[in-house]
């Protein structure tokens, strides 16, 4: 229902705003480019998009994807304090992470699902601090190949889609980190 | 280095193809199976890139981002982030088909190689659909007290932000 406020706020904002510049006419027309240009960005990535989707099942099916998931575990050991001795969580836990690593959103999100369902058997209806750690490393990015991006600025024409990696590196393990710092600052201030 | 960065996809390519051939993994058809799987993950998301790009091309051509821009740049300038993704800015957290559309535009517009364009990416590439991610798991567990998994998750957003404007400024010059 929220994407329904949104996308309709938009639409509404988009013609006041127009009426208010002068620009209805050109707001009408790009109603109609907008909707071609949907279709043309989709177009324009599918073929990169798909050859990546390609490369990960091969690292699937060869088990690369598995043996990410195990150099992974001691550091989550870490992360979780509490759920270190459970096979299952863990489990769970580091494939999630090797998941989001390869930049598997629809592989990613039922294992961290599994994770957060096993993991609120302790404290049921209230979020324990090794949730809040789990929902925050899920809401900041960690993927090693932003292969969607990487796929968008292909069909805009870039010849080196892929020189924003260490950029894109930098900010994500920035970003990580302050989710993380900030978890543990508020599990310490925020009472239960 | 440049060259390095240049080949990472040929050479992450042919460096899985033989570690699958190694591994007797029938590489080929694992790798067509994946780009079909591709085709399915594009099939889902043009409709509403459809209707997110339509409202998007509506706000830019009504001149509604330029005058948010235009109020916040300021404080975005001050911060060090390109004023021109305060759209970016405000759908990356709600909606992940929202963001890659505005994304998209500023990519094409601005040109994949502006800093623009390369921040937009980089911000892309380094942040989630932070409210989306924390209805689907908090629904799944059934958590009504949430306490601060929103807070944090905000400043996990928010330090990719600064620091995807920070490391395009870095990395690229200018």
């Amino acid at each position: 229902m929220a994407m329904t406020a949104i996308w309709t706020g938009m639409v509404l904002l988009s013609i006041l705003c127009g009426l208010a510049t002068g620009r209805a006419p050109a707001v009408a027309a790009a109603a109609m480019e907008g909707a071609a240009a949907g279709v043309e960005l989709c177009l324009s990535m599918a073929g990169v998009l798909c050859l990546w989707m390609g490369v990960v099942e091969v690292m699937k099916r060869s088990g690369l994807s598995e043996k990410l998931s195990r150099l992974l575990r001691p550091l989550l050991g870490r992360l979780y304090p509490s759920f270190a001795r459970d096979r299952e969580v863990m489990d769970a836990l580091s494939a999630n992470v090797s998941a989001n690593l390869l930049g598997l959103g629809n592989a990613a999100t039922p294992l961290g699902l599994e994770a957060a369902r096993k993991m609120c058997r302790r404290s049921p209806g209230t979020a324990s601090d090794d949730l809040c750690m789990l929902v925050v490393c899920n809401t900041a990015s960690i993927q090693l190949l932003p292969t969607t991006v990487a796929a968008v600025r292909a069909g805009a024409g870039c010849a080196r889609p892929f020189d924003i990696l260490p950029a894109v590196w930098l900010a994500s393990a920035l970003s990580v980190t302050a989710g993380i710092l900030a978890a543990k600052f508020f599990s310490k201030v925020w009472r239960r | 280095m440049a060259l390095l960065l240049d080949m990472t996809a040929p050479v992450l390519i042919a460096s899985v193809a033989l570690y699958g051939m190694f591994r007797r993994v029938d590489v080929y058809g694992a790798m067509v199976q994946g780009a079909a799987d591709g085709l399915g993950v594009l099939l889902r998301i043009v409709p509403s890139l459809i209707a997110l790009l339509t409202a998007v091309y509506m706000l830019r051509a009504s001149g509604a981002l330029e005058l948010a821009a235009g109020a916040l740049a300021p404080v975005l300038e001050a911060l060090g982030i390109p004023p021109e993704t305060v759209g970016l800015l405000l759908v990356r957290p709600v909606s992940g088909s929202a963001a890659l559309g505005v994304g998209a535009d500023l990519i094409t517009t601005y040109g994949p190689d502006s800093l623009v364009g390369r921040t937009a990416a980089v911000m892309l590439g380094s942040t989630e659909t932070t409210f989306y991610t924390i209805a689907v798991y908090f629904g799944a567990a059934g958590i009504v007290k949430t306490r601060y998994a929103v807070p944090a998750a905000l400043c996990a957003d928010l330090t990719g932000f600064l620091a995807a404007s920070w490391a395009v400024r870095l990395l690229f010059g200018a």
